[in-house]
């Protein structure tokens, strides 16, 4: 069977229709894994077994001419900052090295009980910090398209699978871009829920007020299938929101005429990269000759979201990275004589620099003096930042920017430099301030053949606009179309 | 430079991080950059600003300034009867790197 650009739709239909056997699907994703991992470094656990035997379940189903469920047989990867139950997460860090979840994360159950077959968990940034996938204690992922140049992160695996056809679809993680960002550079879809609209249980906890799951897929449909699978209300996530949750398949085929879409001046400004520009202006183009209306509007804070978001993201990592101290799970460090040794080496040896880096400045941002002049003063802003966006959804319905200033970059350009891979991020750190939701799709390359990424962003809980718009995009610049 | 040497000690005794000499200089140069970038908010004036800790904290019902009820369901009332379940005894100790079967073992607390 062809893997490539493999949907959800097809590979359903092909197990149902008898074309190919569940099994034999899994079966040729892991020979697939087999042959091109090795160059790319998506994957960091298989899960074969427990793959084989929801494939087998799905194919008695097939056998006995009942009906698949939405994602029956459909091979997927899931991003390694998510509890699968007996098989092993690390969160992309040696300090969790051996961890194995006692329980799945809720977003993985639905997918599964959904009749998706969960091949194995993807390679990201330790602890999801970072931009570029070269933060993973275990290995660094390459970028399918140019192996000299990074995939993004921090979801770079399960965007690579995805891309290099060793997943239909994944789910990642977006704190500050690491869904949309690693989307962009690959050139896949990569939708970021709004806050709440998927249950967080289960997910290794990195900044609480910030942290989302979504799904990182081939085509928007696929991206609206998995959404409709994973959202909605679960008691073991208080902030999970209990509100219905739409059809956003149905919602897709609705028209996009008439629709107010804003361009904010501000993403499209200084530092952005000349090729990246005439792509997103190309992109805009294109969706007022589908008849959406273009409004000019202002997101005057943007500028302050990058060292906002990096005192509120570091801060709850600070206080969510205390847990992992040696005594209930994970790596302890060896031959220490007290327990408060124990925590200080077990902490130093399990950790890697960037996340060292993050749980000092989060520490120092909270401490006793700075409190008010770094954590009290990044709140405030961020409400500034979600005025913004209040403002522009008054008049707009959605906003379109793009997702990263540049093309994916080489690996190691930015790795000595935190503050430059801080600024990656510039374009999605806000979505994540102000709680909304957001997508980045595939809108051209540049010269050099690398993805460029469109972002649309909309209210929050309305990410059937936001997709709708994404849609009608996707098909309208589709080479069949 | 704001963060010092001796900031970085404190701050990395609070954080229960060791942290190498090598680390420390880093650590010093590295957070010196980016506090230095970060004063870029100190040209707003924020002074009549709520803070907002939460999504929920800006969109949810209880405030004067709400301008959506659609994070209400963040607010909750405390359950008293019918908690769910916690983990058992023997699956909470399975992942500990060391137990005697019963407790976390754990080197000297007390160093006398």
């Amino acid at each position: 069977m062809n893997l490539n650009s493999l949907t959800i739709d097809a590979a359903r239909s092909a197990v149902q229709d008898r074309k190919v056997t569940a099994t034999t699907l899994a079966e040729e994703f892991y020979t697939e894994i087999q042959k091109d991992d090795p160059r790319i470094g998506a994957y960091l656990i298989l899960s074969k077994d427990r793959a084989l035997e929801q494939a087998g379940r799905m194919d008695q189903l097939v056998s006995r001419g009942e009906k698949l469920p939405p994602l029956g047989g459909v091979p997927i990867g899931i991003k390694d900052v998510l509890t699968t139950r007996g098989v092993r997460t690390t969160a992309g860090s040696k300090i969790l090295g051996n961890y194995i979840p006692p329980c799945d994360c809720t977003a993985v159950s639905r997918l599964e009980a959904a009749g998706a077959v969960f091949l194995g968990k993807t390679n990201c940034d330790e602890f999801a910090m970072g931009s570029s996938n070269e933060n993973s204690a275990w290995h660094p992922v390459r970028n399918p398209r140019d192996p000299s140049r990074v995939p993004g992160g921090s979801s770079g695996g399960s965007a690579a699978a995805v891309a290099a056809d060793m997943a239909v679809v994944a789910l990642g993680s977006d704190t500050g871009g690491s869904i949309r960002q690693p989307a962009s550079f690959c050139g896949v879809v990569g939708l970021m829920p709004t806050y709440g609209r998927v249950s967080r249980y289960g997910l290794v906890a990195f900044a609480s007020s910030l942290d989302h799951i979504g799904p990182i897929t081939k085509t928007v449909k696929d991206a609206a299938i998995v959404l409709r699978t994973i959202a909605g209300h679960d008691s073991m996530d208080s902030t999970s929101a209990d509100l219905p949750v739409p059809d956003y398949v149905a919602e897709l085929e609705k028209p996009v005429q008439g629709l107010k879409i804003g361009v904010a001046k501000e993403y499209l400004g200084e530092g952005l990269d000349r090729e990246v520009r005439y792509a997103v202006e190309a992109a805009i183009q294109k969706l007022e000759s589908l008849g959406c209306k273009i409004v000019e509007i202002s997101l005057p804070h943007t500028k302050y979201a990058i060292p906002t978001y990096y005192i509120v993201a570091t801060a709850e990592a600070s206080s969510n990275l205390a847990r992992f101290d040696g005594v209930r799970y994970g790596y302890r460090a060896r031959d220490a004589r007290t327990l408060s040794e124990m925590y200080r080496r077990t902490r130093d040896e399990g950790f890697g620099a960037e996340v060292k880096r993050r749980i000092m400045l989060g520490t120092y941002a909270l401490s006793a003096g700075y409190y008010d002049a770094y954590y009290l003063k990044a709140q405030k802003v961020r409400t500034l930042i979600a005025r913004d966006f209040e403002e522009a959804f008054s008049k707009v319905d959605a906003i379109v920017t793009p997702t990263c200033p540049t093309a994916a970059f080489k690996l190691g350009e930015k790795a000595e430099n935190p503050l430059a891979m801080y600024l990656a991020d510039i374009y999605t750190v806000t979505a994540d301030l102000a709680g909304i939701p957001g997508i980045s799709i595939p809108c051209g390359q540049t010269r050099e053949n690398l993805p460029i990424g469109l972002q649309i962003l909309g209210r929050h809980f309305d990410e059937a606009t936001v997709l709708r718009v994404a849609h009608a995009y996707e098909q309208a610049v589709a080479p069949s179309a | 430079m704001r963060v010092t040497a001796k900031d970085v000690s404190y701050v990395a005794d609070l954080a229960n991080l060791e942290l190498s000499d090598e680390e420390r200089q880093r650590m010093v140069r590295d957070l010196n950059s980016i506090l230095d970038y970060v004063d870029l908010l100190n040209e707003l004036d924020t002074s009549s600003v709520q803070a907002m800790a939460q999504v929920s904290d800006r969109y949810g019902v209880d405030r004067s300034d709400q301008r959506s009820d659609r994070f209400a369901y963040a607010i909750r009332e405390d359950i008293k009867e019918g908690l769910r379940k916690s983990l058992p005894h023997d699956v909470a100790l399975q992942n500990a790197p060391e137990s005697d079967g019963t407790f976390f073992k754990v080197p000297k607390v007390i160093d006398r």
